[in-house]
């Protein structure tokens, strides 16, 4: 990946250390890997004592450096309970069970909703800095973000037409947080023109039709799957073809923090490679 | 008879060239054609040509195939219940499929997956005649189906939940249900060797399916080479099934279906149902491929549903029709 | 013209000698009865004869390759299996499986059509062969050993489980079959009919062949106590010969 203007002064701010108020969650541990990145983002030293192994994933997760550091739980009651958290957060899409049995053990769990626009980036700042007693960090994340984002998101005049395709043929419109980051970038996306809101299947038959500039896909797991295969397909092929492509890097694309602004940075030289092609 | 042979065949003509003028872009049939034949290659070419070309075509190969593999099965063990999804060889080459995407066998050699799913459908089948033995009880028959469906759907489950990759787990009903969506020339072209080698030693049954008619020792007597005509149906029923499941997954119900709705046209005799099946189950694939299109077009609804809300309820009047011959 | 000959046959199953040494020769229009108590190897002696069967010793028929061999011998096992609802003509036909070219030809058809007439079938030829009596399938299936046309036919067991009319009906075809000059080898358990009808009987018991010659010859009263263990009373009458079993020896 190419050396970025954005991921230095996260990097620097992350687990800088601030001093922590009596009231505030001593021991917090996070089950969900979006709110395991948040957390990392705003917690003080020691404050966060549990993450999830994707968090730890260089594949899935922006932050994997920071929480090879921090042990791992697998999102369980049992273990989670054991840990003997003062805060559990948790994703909106946490298993039922798990959350609802930690409840019933007496423990305060905050879930967070998924991050569906980029303005949903500085509002779970908030709420996670707030939560974890670490009001001010997050305040400095959120002015940073909307700076950055501000500036990437001003010299657009040609949109090209682009096209989200990812496993299975799925695909995004604006309604979701990949649909948001390329237009953040300056791309028209094509699935919207289709009717398409949040995430659904594009028949690979509409893909070849709408005929865009670029194909956006997702970069395949390790071990082969038969979802992914469909990205190799004669079709997808020819459409990239001749073209400027782009490679969804998940890691920065999967959660609402501020690595997202990666994902706008590398669409945007993206786009200025297909302008230059044309 | 060929009154029959001539409606099959229009029929299946019929479905092929409607599988070609149906699909989620609406293109109008003349365009259609004119991006299928015409040069170019504009969206609507390839459209045609590498979507709904290679769909329409695998739908007929397969359900060939299936149709096919079922009339031969069935023949052989003179059982109208066996057949390649429900006696669970659909399944084990499926097992075999998987086994050659996750070791990345698929990836490294072309030939991987059709070679591997062709030797779990081998498998499949010489458990399933060691099981049921030379006359296929249907007891034994269906017994031996459960036994090695669960086995090897279970172990295609396992496969699939040990990969690193995180869709894979999803792929199970792909697999056990069977899908044309969005294969490619690519698949075709893997498949297609394997299935016309099977068709054409499932096609040289004919006459010693006819004389098993009589039974074992009768047909012997006749002249069949029992062993070798045993020998050709395996690898056969492997190398149809094998390929078909490959690219396709495993479809259910279709040799079941076929052969019984086509047996009283053709006098009951197996190797008149031969071709028959071939062709009402391409047939039936394509009319299949198609509803899982227009009834639900926005899901994707796998093929193995349709086939099994056509196929279940027969299989269950077959039963009770054969339930008098079972201990 | 020898048919059949058999040279110190012998069969072996799971480790038990079934009969051994057994040689015999069936030439042109005879009408054998094999004869045997339950479990003497009858069926077992006429497949391994057809070479259905491993055996030690030497069959004719069973060194013959299998095409050749479906052209000197037709063979009716016990079990009347009609595997599927064709027709009678149907079933009929596929006694020309051994001689067929890729077409039925004008030869099939007529050796259809004979053995079709000579079982008195006529008026059933497009009938479902399945739906029939059972005394119309063992006459169908008959039929079908016609139409391969062979010198020699061989059935086990074809009068089991008939009705006395068709029994009859079916040995006296089988008789008919002789004096046409061909040969038939028939196992069956009524001494009555087969001392009546058959022209040489073959005893088989005790592991071997007990007798072999004429009905007076061969069913002798110590014979007949020695093979079956019962006593029989025994006439030559200007109907036949009379053989009807009476009691069970102790």
């Amino acid at each position: 990946m190419r050396p970025s203007r954005i991921i230095p002064w996260l990097a620097a701010l992350a687990l800088a250390g601030a001093a922590a108020h009596a009231d505030i969650p001593k021991r917090v541990v996070s089950v969900n890997l979006c709110t395991d990145q948040l957390a990392m983002l705003v917690a003080g030293p020691g404050q966060l004592v549990s993450v999830t192994p994707l968090a730890a994933n260089p594949r899935t997760s922006a932050m994997a450096e920071e929480a090879a550091a921090i042990p791992v739980n697998h999102a369980r009651a049992e273990e989670v309970y054991l840990l003997k958290p003062d805060l559990v957060i948790a994703g909106r899409f946490t298993d039922r069970a798990t959350v609802d049995m930690l409840r019933r053990l007496g423990i305060r769990v905050e879930e967070f909703a998924p991050a569906y626009a980029l303005s949903d980036v500085p509002d779970r700042l908030t709420r996670i800095g707030a939560l974890l007693g670490q009001e001010a960090r997050a305040a400095e994340l959120v002015d940073r973000f909307n700076a950055q984002l501000a500036e990437l998101s001003s010299s657009t005049q040609d949109r090209p037409q682009a096209a989200l395709y990812y496993a299975n043929g799925y695909t995004s419109g604006d309604a979701s947080l990949a649909g948001q980051i390329l237009r953040a970038a300056g791309f028209d996306n094509v699935a919207t023109g289709m009717g398409y809101g949040a995430i659904g299947a594009l028949p690979l038959e509409l893909l070849a039709m709408a005929d865009p500039d670029v194909v956006v896909t997702g970069n395949p797991y390790p071990g082969a799957s038969r979802s992914e295969a469909i990205m190799d397909h004669p079709v997808v092929t020819a459409l990239k073809r001749g073209r400027v492509t782009g490679t969804v890097t998940d890691r920065n694309w999967v959660c609402g923090t501020p690595y997202v602004l990666q994902a706008v940075e590398d669409l945007v030289a993206l786009r200025r490679a297909v302008e230059a092609g044309q | 008879m060929t009154r029959l042979m001539a409606s099959l065949s229009l029929a299946v003509a019929a479905l092929f060239v409607l599988s070609l003028l149906v699909g989620p872009a609406s293109i109008a049939p003349l365009d259609s054609l004119a991006g299928l034949f015409g040069g170019g290659d504009g969206p609507v070419a390839m459209v045609m040509r590498e979507i709904r070309l290679p769909r329409a075509i695998l739908a007929a190969m397969i359900g060939a195939s299936l149709g096919l593999a079922g009339a031969a099965m069935q023949g052989y063990l003179r059982n109208p219940l066996a057949e390649p999804g429900l006696i669970g060889v659909s399944g084990s080459a499926a097992l075999g499929a998987v086994i050659a995407i996750q070791t990345g066998l698929s990836a490294s050699f072309a030939l991987g997956l059709p070679l591997m799913a062709l030797a779990g459908a081998l498998g499949g089948v010489l458990l399933v005649l060691a099981l049921a033995g030379p006359r296929g009880g249907s007891l034994v028959l269906i017994l031996a189906g459960i036994a090695i469906s669960a086995m090897a759907g279970a172990l295609t489950q396992l496969v699939l939940n040990l990969s690193q990759n995180p869709f894979a787990v999803n792929e199970i009903v792909f697999w056990m249900m069977g899908s044309l969506a969005d294969r490619s020339m690519t698949h075709l072209w893997l498949a297609l060797p394997f299935t016309l080698l099977g068709w054409v030693l499932l096609a040289s049954l004919g006459r010693g399916l006819d004389a098993l008619t009589l039974g074992e020792d009768a047909a012997e007597a006749m002249g069949i080479h029992l062993s070798r005509l045993r020998l050709v149906l395996i690898l056969g029923t492997a190398c149809v099934v094998g390929a078909g499941t490959a690219v396709a997954g495993a479809i259910g119900f279709v040799g079941l279906v076929v052969p019984h709705l086509l047996r009283p046209w053709v006098g009951a005799q197996p190797s008149r149902l031969l071709w028959a099946s071939a062709l009402g189950g391409a047939a039936m694939l394509l009319a299949a491929d198609l509803a899982v299109r227009l009834v639900l077009p926005e899901r994707d609804l796998k093929l193995g549903v349709l086939t099994a809300l056509v196929g279940a309820p027969l299989f269950l009047h077959l039963i009770y029709k054969t339930r008098r011959e079972m201990p | 013209m020898t048919l059949l000959s058999l040279r110190d046959l012998s069969v072996t199953l799971r480790g038990r000698p079934v009969f051994s040494g057994v040689t015999l020769n069936i030439g042109a229009g005879e009408m054998v009865g094999l004869i045997g108590p339950n479990g003497a190897g009858k069926t077992t002696l006429m497949r391994a004869a057809l070479g259905l069967l491993d055996h030690d010793g030497q069959s004719s028929l069973a060194a013959l390759d299998p095409r050749a061999r479906a052209q000197a011998v037709a063979w009716m096992p016990q079990a009347r299996e009609i595997a599927w609802p064709v027709t009678v003509e149907a079933l009929v036909t596929l006694g020309r499986t051994p001689h067929r070219a890729r077409r039925l030809t004008e030869a099939d058809h007529h050796a259809v059509d004979r053995a079709i007439d000579w079982m008195g079938l006529s008026h059933m030829r497009q009938r479902t062969a399945t739906r029939l009596s059972g005394g119309e399938q063992a006459r169908v299936l008959i039929a079908r050993a016609l139409a391969q046309d062979t010198p020699l036919v061989m059935a086990d067991e074809p009068i089991a489980g008939l009705d006395p009319a068709h029994q009859i009906a079916t040995m006296e075809t089988f008789a008919g079959l002789a004096r046409s000059g061909r040969s038939v080898l028939v196992s069956l358990h009524d001494l009555g009919l087969a001392a009546r009808h058959c022209s040489r009987l073959i005893l088989l018991g005790q592991g071997q062949v007990m007798a072999d010659g004429t009905p007076a010859k061969v069913l002798t009263p110590e014979m007949v106590a020695q093979a079956f263990g019962i006593t029989a009373y025994q006439a030559e009458t200007d109907q036949g010969r009379i053989f009807q079993p009476l009691e069970v020896l102790e």
